[in-house]
């Protein structure tokens, strides 16, 4: 029985395989905070920064949108160490994750902030709020209820392309299962296998975002 | 007569090379109840919106309770006034707007307490009883912890009137405050300008209901290619217009 056999696989190389889990969690998790944090500042530049900044921002942005996250990989890989900054192939491949993260999560928030009709910021200044109050009582919680689900769809996008850091070696969930494979030849079970817990992370966090979707939706 | 709530004198604004006011002049005191009308395009709303600086203004002044909006001059040029200075400034007045603009994520109360807590600078309690006071004022105490979402046109108004009044103006702009009402919601708002009016609230208004700016105002200005076209009391305005562009606009606004 194939099965039982791949079930066997698994079993014996519980830990290996758990610690690609792990990694894949880890890379995943830093990629999309450090992406995020970096992200909502794109975004704030992008709305709110004057024009040379935005400028610069935009070009930031709509390149690494634009450029394959493999590619990225590759580049953060190989490129930074050859103008001397010296990155793991762990420490790199975050960073890539983390600059693909922030040019979506920019355009998320930018998009969002613009959505928000401007009869709100004339509310309030009409009751005399400063720009930061503004900001922070009218305009951020508004826009928060419109980037999560787009965020909670990018998050599950690192998670995926995270199985990318297994080509500069980095023994994520995929990798660690294709040394199994590389044991056994039971592809055919094990990708499977690896298949359905990236499917599982996804689906935890997609859940997890529609559950709080529903917390903060505004009553109407 | 007591200092002057609003003073405009000589006010041009313009949007690129269109002229929308082109020297406007007005003084209103307190209790004084101004409408504004005029077809679309006439300024009447930019005119409004100049007054808390919501546009700002090329030429001119306007003055709420003797302090210039906006600007001030540093050396005999024309600067204009910080952030903070123009976010106080705003506060001396208040503005309902054509579509409510209530905050979304917040109740009703909750819409009416921001401005006390965050510009008045009150204690939450005291935040609260203010607000409250004032939604019960425009009939809208029962629905104070429902959403913008759950509240009607014309409730959403009522609140929108109550958040800017609560922050206790000097003067109160209403922009089309029934524009976007269905005809049937249009009433409750009117009562409760009309009470604000009684109670002798300072009230610059922008309005296309004639009947209504007849019954309120003090002053009915014909607002007319950025200039005013004609002024005076609103019998006189609306019984005898002198200009045949008044008369017109009566007419097609159907007046009786």
């Amino acid at each position: 029985m194939e099965i039982v056999r791949a079930f066997d696989a698994i079993w014996a190389a519980r830990w290996p395989i758990l610690d690609g889990i792990a990694n894949t969690l880890l890379i995943s998790g830093l990629s999309i905070l450090f992406g995020t944090a970096l992200g909502v500042g794109v975004g704030l530049l992008l709305s709110y920064g004057g024009r040379i900044v935005r400028f610069f921002v935009r070009v930031y942005s709509d390149f690494l949108r634009g450029t394959p996250v493999f590619v990225l990989i590759l580049a953060c890989f190989y490129i930074l160490s050859v103008i001397g900054l010296q990155l793991t192939a762990f420490q790199a491949g975050i960073f890539a994750l983390m600059l693909f993260c922030s040019s979506h999560v920019g355009e998320i928030v930018r998009g969002a902030l613009q959505a928000i009709p401007p009869g709100q910021t004339e509310a309030a200044k009409s009751i005399g709020l400063t720009f930061r109050t503004t900001f922070f009582s009218v305009l951020l919680p508004q826009a928060l209820r419109q980037i999560l689900p787009t965020w909670v769809n990018t998050a599950t996008e690192i998670v995926k392309a995270s199985t990318l850091l297994s080509i500069i070696g980095v023994v994520e969930l995929l990798l660690s299962v294709q040394q199994v494979i590389s044991r056994t030849y039971l592809s055919l079970e094990l990708y499977f296998f690896a298949g359905f817990v990236f499917f599982l992370i996804n689906f935890v966090i997609e859940k997890a975002g529609r559950i709080v979707e529903r917390k903060i939706a505004i009553p109407t | 007569m007591s200092s002057p709530v609003l003073e405009i004198v000589d006010l041009h604004k313009r949007f690129g090379a269109l002229e929308v006011l082109k020297g406007i002049n007005l003084t209103m005191h307190q209790g004084d109840v101004v409408s504004l009308i005029g077809s679309s395009g006439s300024g009447k709303t930019t005119l409004l919106r100049c007054v808390n600086l919501l546009e700002e203004y090329e030429d001119g002044v306007v003055a709420v309770a003797g302090e210039q909006i906006g600007y001030t001059k540093k050396n005999g040029k024309r600067v204009r006034l910080s952030e903070r200075e123009i976010a106080r400034q705003r506060a001396m007045t208040g503005m309902a707007f054509q579509h409510f603009n209530l905050f979304p994520h917040m109740t009703a109360m909750h819409n009416v307490m921001l401005g006390l807590i965050k510009t008045r600078r009150m204690k939450k309690d005291e935040a609260h009883s203010v607000a409250e006071k004032w939604l019960e004022r425009v009939g809208m105490l029962a629905r104070r912890d429902h959403y913008p979402g759950q509240l009607s046109g014309g409730q959403q108004q009522r609140v929108a009137i109550a958040r800017a009044i609560a922050m206790n103006p000097q003067l109160m702009l209403f922009d089309e405050v029934t524009s976007a009402l269905d005809p049937e919601l249009v009433n409750e708002v009117l009562s409760v300008v009309r009470d604000l009016a009684k109670d002798g609230m300072t009230m610059l208004l922008v309005t296309h209901e004639m009947q209504f700016a007849h019954d309120v105002s003090s002053k009915v200005i014909f607002m007319d290619d950025g200039r005013i076209g004609e002024e005076g009391p609103p019998d006189q305005l609306f019984r005898q217009p002198k200009s045949e562009r008044l008369a017109a606009f009566l007419k097609s606004s159907k007046f009786s």
